[in-house]
């Protein structure tokens, strides 16, 4: 289904609609308070666009960097191509490691990979340790938001199926029994694990080592349980400089949530001895997106999801109406370079208001590479029924008698006929609005008979 | 061709210009950095206890186990650090010290040098973690450039216990780590 | 004024044209009150505006050929929507056998009150204007002109249109609970995406009637024939104006 149709779908449930929209926009007014206690605020999303930027032109030799910085460590690194090859190297991990059973904290890059389908068609177990993630896998859901992912559901939603998974009181709703409920059961979980996978927010290249934040602390329970510990990341999640890390931990809470840094920020150099750890740099169509120079700034993703929460289309359409691993308007932006067809509707389920563009920590330009990747996608389409109807009005505009004709037909039989015909052509915009009450003559003849 | 190298071709063949690496300037900071540190801490819920708000908490509450890697808390330490982390399941409180801190956040770096274990902060029911004044910094800038490049095999910067808002946005303290922070300022 | 009576070239949206001719009256008497010399060429048709938002910009070479060839005799370019003005100076492809007058163009067209706090240099118009206002801040105006601070960035507060019309004797502003939040027009968005489109204007009009505003005042028809049009759907009786119409009729 394509975005406008999921959306009509989602505001079907008015009341569902305004509390998803109220919840995220209490958010973005959190992130409103805290940077606006930061007076260099504005400096610091400059500073972390050129440090992304300045990433991104040599991303080569970061990556070489790190590579012979990390194994130095004693982290052993592994390169995958695609999704697929990133899937394969960490089931062969386990495979070595005999495991059955692995915990996993939130990354976004193994979503993409669909990392959890693949482990558990070959038998292995994956639990997924952050609360959020934790509901959705029990409902078998994708998450809607990529800090929060079970931010479309209710408290009676998740009561219910702890109640059924978890054997938790039936209707007991209170948020502090419920989440102690899911502490119990994944300290379990933790306990057990012998491998435990985590995402990475930021890599150095610098010192060979990596950051992984998370409020809950479900990362640390994870990996320093377990006796491997396997991160997942994107290659463009590199930065140059350890000190570089004090402009982005500054960005990143602020930006997400409004909280001023997440609770646990961890950094990761090498193993514990006796241990092992795994850093798997995964490009799955980066590179592409990367030799797109109208595009390549969208790598500079820091993904703490400012952009979907004040997104006026995010909150009022949800997470799930994109269709995409990435939701909102940074994944409009991210997912046509990977796929143009199955996602064209998305950089048009926008109306370019440019909000996601100044929240941004790191200035990508969200809103005019949504405008951008339209252009690409009305060529990409040729000459659609709209293609063909915006020529003919390019063929208006371009001669002021065509112009002139058709505006003055416009209004005479917008004025002339009855409602029912009016509103055929324009049924869409007739659903919900009036038109505007029709004048009698057009500033250009009125301009005529009084500048004469 | 590997993987990697097929990565670093694909980088090197798009010829990107190099867009420069800019410095980080120093920003102002809080005027009374303990203060500031102090609220937030308050704000990341955790709370800052004095060291006899500490002795009288571990007097008055029934913690079975007690682990101090903290010189100034050591005589209530109970046990020793076990050989697999698994074991400290039933820590009821450990005490860390810290080295340095941000007062913008509250965020307290530690390393491998303050930790027994790493799992230590994270498996514990409680902790508490221990900072001299002096040790209060302003930001996260001065925080790294305290860091510098010194080298552990972990690192962290501890702000709060552990939280979770995923039910609803309704803040729920005690996710899956320490269901409390206190920090005792020396 | 910085350059001796510099001639405006009044560029008017189609959709003004068209539908709302008295916003065009009024910013063509609000100019020539401020002492301007203005001339509407009559050939004038369309920015491109729509289509190039459809991702038809590569279609809009001939109607942008044209602006330039209306526009560039003028000083200055002035239009009563940011929304299409930001499409002449950052959206419009570039004509190459038309450069120098594009960019002259580009950099010397002017919403209408960054024009009058700006370039005339005005601080603000003396008049009255009892009523209750709210302000709708379109987002191509707020956030690709900066006509005014935005709620997203940390900058210092200030809005050219309504710096203007601060010293209209009985005006009142209210604040809203969200100050610029998109009204849900977005071109062929209020067709293409109809139920949210209709659904942020309800939210926006509802943040008005709840704060007790007589008339929402902005820089964009476009925003305001979306919310007037779902307003008068509604049966809701509060009003929609474009700011020149309120300046012009303060001033007279």
């Amino acid at each position: 289904m394509s975005h406008p149709e999921n959306a009509t779908v989602f505001l079907k449930d008015k009341a569902r609609a305004k509390w998803h929209d109220e919840t995220l926009w209490i958010v973005r007014e959190k992130r409103d308070a805290t940077i606006h206690q930061i007076p260099e605020w504005e400096k610091l999303r400059e500073l972390a666009s050129q440090i992304k930027d300045h990433t991104l032109s040599k991303l080569d030799f970061y990556l070489e960097e790190l590579e012979k910085n990390a194994t130095a460590n004693g982290i052993k690194v592994h390169w995958a191509e695609n999704a697929e090859e990133h899937n394969r190297i960490v089931a062969k991990i386990l495979e070595e490691k005999n495991c059955k059973a692995i915990v996993k904290s939130k990354s976004i890059l193994t979503e993409e990979c669909h990392l959890n389908p693949y482990l558990e068609e070959r038998g292995i177990e994956v639990v997924d340790t952050d609360l959020g993630e934790r509901i959705i896998q029990f409902l078998k859901q994708p998450p809607s938001h990529i800090v929060m992912p079970a931010i479309h559901l209710k408290k009676s939603d998740i009561s219910d199926i702890f109640h059924e998974k978890l054997h938790t009181e039936k209707g007991n709703v209170d948020p502090v029994y419920l989440t102690h409920a899911a502490r119990l059961h994944l300290r379990e979980k933790f306990l057990q694990a012998k491998v435990a996978i985590t995402g990475v927010n930021f890599a150095v290249a610098e010192t060979g080592e990596f950051v992984v934040c998370t409020n809950e602390g479900n990362a640390d329970m994870g990996v320093h349980l377990a006796d491997t510990h396997i991160a997942c990341m994107g290659i463009e999640k590199l930065i140059p400089r350890r000190k570089d890390l004090s402009v982005f931990l500054r960005l990143l809470a602020r930006s997400a949530t409004g909280q001023s840094i997440t609770n646990y920020n961890s950094h990761f150099r090498s193993p514990s001895p006796g241990k092992e750890l795994h850093l798997i740099l995964v490009n799955n169509g980066r590179t592409k997106q990367l030799g797109r120079e109208k595009f390549r700034n969208s790598l500079k993703c820091i993904r703490c999801g400012a952009c979907m929460n004040t997104c006026p289309i995010y909150r009022r359409s949800g997470g799930f109406s994109y269709g995409s691993t990435v939701p909102g308007p940074i994944g409009s932006i991210l997912s046509p370079g990977i796929d143009l067809k199955k996602f064209s509707t998305l950089p048009f389920a926008s109306t370019l208001c440019g909000s996601c563009s100044d929240v941004c920590p790191v200035k990508i330009n969200i809103h005019e590479q949504l405008y951008e990747w339209r252009q690409e996608i009305t060529k990409a389409n040729g000459s659609s029924l709209k293609g063909l109807s915006m020529k003919m009005a390019n063929g208006i505009f371009k001669s002021p008698l065509a112009y002139r004709i058709s505006g003055k037909m416009m209004r005479a039989s917008l004025k002339n006929l009855p409602d029912s015909i009016i509103y055929n052509p324009l049924n869409t915009w007739g659903k919900g609005r009036d038109l505007p009450d029709l004048p009698e003559e057009s500033f250009k003849a009125w301009y005529k008979k009084n500048r004469p | 061709m590997s993987s990697k190298e097929s990565i670093l071709a694909a980088i090197k063949g798009l010829k990107l210009e190099e867009k420069p690496l800019p410095d980080i300037p120093d920003f102002e900071i809080a005027s009374d950095l303990v203060d500031s540190f102090s609220l937030s801490l308050k704000a990341n819920k955790g709370t800052v206890a004095s060291k006899e708000e500490i002795e009288k908490l571990i007097s008055e509450t029934e913690f079975l186990k007690i682990y101090s890697a903290s010189p100034v808390f050591e005589q209530y330490s109970n046990c020793q650090v076990p050989e697999h982390p698994a074991d400290f399941a039933d820590l009821d409180l450990a005490i860390i010290e810290g080295q340095s801190a941000s007062a913008e956040n509250a965020a307290i770096w530690l390393d491998e040098s303050n930790l027994a274990l790493r799992a230590l902060p994270f498996i514990a029911a409680h902790l508490v973690i221990v900072i001299r004044k002096e040790n209060i910094l302003g930001n996260m800038h001065q925080a790294y450039d305290r860091i510098g490049l010194a080298k552990s095999g972990f690192g962290i910067f501890i702000a709060g216990p552990s939280k979770t808002a995923d039910i609803e946005q309704s803040l729920v303290v005690g996710a899956h780590g320490a269901m409390s922070l206190r920090v005792v300022i020396l | 004024m910085k350059i001796e009576s510099p001639h405006i070239g009044l560029f008017i949206p189609c959709y003004i044209d068209q539908f709302y001719p008295n916003v065009a009256i009024a910013t063509l008497e609000l100019l020539e009150k401020l002492g301007c010399k203005v001339t509407y060429p009559l050939g004038q048709t369309c920015c491109g505006q729509p289509m190039s938002n459809a991702g038809f910009e590569a279609d809009t070479e001939g109607t942008t050929s044209k602006f330039i060839r209306d526009f560039a005799r003028f000083d200055y370019i002035v239009a009563p929507s940011g929304s299409c003005v930001l499409h002449v100076k950052d959206h419009s492809p570039k004509i190459k056998n038309l450069k120098k007058n594009q960019e002259h163009i580009q950099s010397n067209i002017h919403e209408l009150s960054e024009f009058i706090t700006d370039i005339l240099k005005v601080d603000s118009i003396q008049g009255s204007f009892p009523h209750k206002i709210g302000f709708h801040a379109s987002c191509h105006g707020l956030r690709g002109l900066r006509l005014a601070s935005d709620s997203e960035r940390n900058e210092s507060a200030f809005n050219k249109t309504l710096q203007l019309m601060r010293d209209l004797k009985g005006m009142e502003v209210v604040e809203l609970t969200r100050k610029d939040e998109c009204c849900g027009f977005g071109g062929t968005f209020a067709v293409s995406e109809e139920a949210i489109s209709v659904q942020m204007g309800k939210d926006r009009l509802a943040d008005h009637i709840d704060k007790g505003v007589e008339i929402i005042v902005g820089g964009d028809m476009s925003c305001i024939m979306h919310m007037q049009g779902i307003a008068a759907r509604e049966n809701e009786s509060i009003q929609l104006m474009h700011f020149a119409e309120i300046l012009n009729q303060a001033i007279s």
